[in-house]
């Protein structure tokens, strides 16, 4: 018997047809394209036109508005919906709702299964961040930096954080109980790192203790990662060491990509276990 | 059409769809399926038929590989379905208990996506057309009413062209023309050689479409037979009911009812009031079972789910 979709190019052919398709069931439902997708540009919108009165910030003679100041948390923010807040509720609800256990009785293998979840959230996580910049320059007059090794720092951020945020997704969308309290209890995780994390609030104003709670957590790292990407050089004088320290950026959400993979893989089940 | 196949190994693959021997399923100390053994013929079509909670869903999910087994061996299309992997599950269908899925995806979508998992699926416009969705093909899931919905649950079950197909209530929430309509279609499949297990409460279905029936009771099959000799000789014996002179309502169970009955008119020397001869349907033969079942228990000291229980099971 030939069974193309038990072989690693019958595997790659589905998880490729999944991305599609966990993509289009994405942006038809209303929930995820607000709070997900939206969530950070309308942020962004808000903090720039609430704050533009009150004037640039920063070290004097590198100021920036209050706009270029907020870019960069609300990307890393865009990290943690599009890949952790995205796949946890969407995984815990799939399992809550019975599509899992269709699934599971189907020959799809679970790789082509995550190749779909992970490409989904890397397609809507370029979008969103694509979206965010284009109305950054736009219309929001912020400046977007021109060194091409900004851009790199970008780019390695961006996957890195965005492949441990949305393998801790899968972790985690085995914690709720059942599809109805998956937003009941990501959310809460989600907006809590948000104000801790410097996305919300400057990073440098928060007391020490607080920044190194954070500092357990990934988001930390992305916003640190984003405002390396961004900001002017002097303003690494305003980070906890002093410096952008990007090499502990790495290290950190490394780390969290790993932590993120092994519990994906101890926890997964496509029905829950009986007894 | 009985087929012989050999495997890899030069071994003879058993000749049945399903084999099942001393199965039993314990959740700490409550047994759920108390030892069933069962063959299912390849082409067959077996309804499983109990009352909720009799270890129906549990039997079927173990036979799906969703579940582990306490204790027996099970083999369904020659492979352990606790082992069973992507390559067995390609030759199976599943059409599970209604689900609530969220239907961002039009029912096109939706069997297209699923058609590609398969190695060898039907095309996807037919299996629509054999649904009665060409209507809705355009529609999301979530604007389909439930019969429609389940219609599509159906139609993603056999859209992989399963060699074996299981069908858990397939029909729940279908209207009557529907429900006949959904018949044809599970003929045609079966005319195909598709091998078929089917759970149902409606009794008039198991008739209409099972070769086989198997009867499940707290765990434990109580009864396999064909269709029409389902409960024995004795349980198809004839009822003779009538009004007699006092205003009670009789009633007698004999081989003979056309000789009670001139026996009763001999005797009455007129017509007996309400005089009905009836043959059990399915459904009094099953309610039977069911009842006998119930009684033997509340002999025993031990219930329905406990293995230490003394009555032996009728099959």
């Amino acid at each position: 018997m030939t069974t193309v979709t038990t072989r690693p190019i019958g595997i790659a052919r589905v998880g490729g047809s999944r991305v599609a398709y966990e993509t289009r069931g994405y942006f038809r439902s209303l929930d995820t394209v607000f709070f997900t997708f939206l969530f950070p540009l309308i942020m962004l919108g808000i903090f720039t036109t609430a704050f533009s009165a009150s004037g640039d910030v920063g070290p004097v003679g590198s100021q920036i508005s209050v706009g270029a100041f907020y870019l960069p948390g609300m990307l890393a923010a865009g990290l943690l919906l599009s890949g952790l807040q995205n796949l946890a509720v969407d995984i815990a609800t799939e399992k809550g709702d019975g599509t899992l256990k269709r699934l599971g009785g189907t020959p799809l293998s679970p790789v082509s299964y995550f190749l779909g979840k992970i490409g989904q959230v890397f397609v809507t996580g370029a979008l969103q961040a694509g979206l965010m910049l284009v109305a950054a320059a736009t219309v929001f007059g912020i400046a977007l930096p021109t060194d091409p090794a900004q851009w790199f720092t970008f780019a390695w951020v961006f996957v890195l954080g965005l492949t441990a945020s949305a393998l801790l997704g899968i972790a985690l969308s085995s914690v709720p109980r059942s599809g109805r309290s998956a937003t009941a209890v990501v959310i809460p995780i989600v907006l809590v790192l948000q104000f801790i994390s410097g996305v919300y609030l400057s990073f440098n104003q928060l007391p020490e203790w607080m920044q190194n709670v954070a500092s357990l957590f990934p988001l930390k790292w992305m916003a640190q990662g984003m405002r390396a990407a961004f900001l002017p050089e002097e303003f690494a004088a305003l980070e906890q060491h002093g410096a952008w320290d990007l090499g502990w950026v790495a290290v950190a959400l490394g780390i969290w990509l790993v932590v993120g993979l092994v519990l994906s893989r101890l926890t997964f089940r496509w029905i829950r276990r009986d007894a | 059409m009985k087929t012989t196949r050999t495997d890899a190994a030069g071994g003879r693959e058993p000749d049945v769809a399903v084999r099942v021997r001393g199965l039993r399923k314990q959740y700490g100390h409550r047994v759920a399926v108390d030892g069933i053994d069962l063959d299912i013929a390849h082409g067959e079509t077996f309804a499983l038929l109990g009352p909720n909670g009799a270890g129906k869903s549990t039997t079927v999910e173990i036979l799906e590989g969703y579940r582990s087994r306490t204790a027996g061996e099970v083999s369904v299309l020659g492979v352990d379905p606790a082992r069973g992997g992507l390559d067995w599950k390609a030759r199976l269908g599943i059409v599970l208990q209604s689900s609530g899925e969220t239907g961002q995806y039009t029912v096109r979508e939706q069997l297209r996506q699923f058609a590609g998992y398969y190695p060898n699926p039907r095309d996807v416009d037919e299996v629509i057309a054999a649904v009665g969705l060409e209507a809705q093909a355009g529609t999301r899931l979530q604007k389909l009413s439930g019969g429609q919905r389940r219609r599509v649950d159906v139609a993603l079950g056999i859209v992989g062209r399963p060699e074996l197909l299981f069908l858990d209530e397939p029909t729940t929430g279908f209207d009557p023309t529907a429900r006949r309509e959904f018949w044809g279609l599970v003929r045609g499949l079966k005319a195909e050689g598709t091998t078929i297990v089917l759970t149902t409460h409606y009794l008039d279905e198991a008739a209409q479409l099972g070769d086989r029936a198997g009867v499940i009771i707290g765990g434990r099959l109580v009864d396999v037979a064909p269709i029409d000799v389902l409960g024995g000789e004795a349980a198809r014996v004839p009822i003779v009911r009538w009004r007699d002179a006092r205003g009670l309502v009789r009633e007698t169970r004999t081989d003979a009812p056309a000789r009670l009955v001139a026996s009763l008119v001999a005797e009455l020397g007129g017509e007996p009031r309400e005089l009905e001869v009836i043959r059990p349907s399915l459904e009094d033969i099953y309610l039977d079972l069911v009842g006998d079942a119930d009684a033997a228990d509340a002999d025993g000291a031990a219930g329905p789910a406990t293995e230490t229980a003394p009555e032996e099971a009728l099959a």
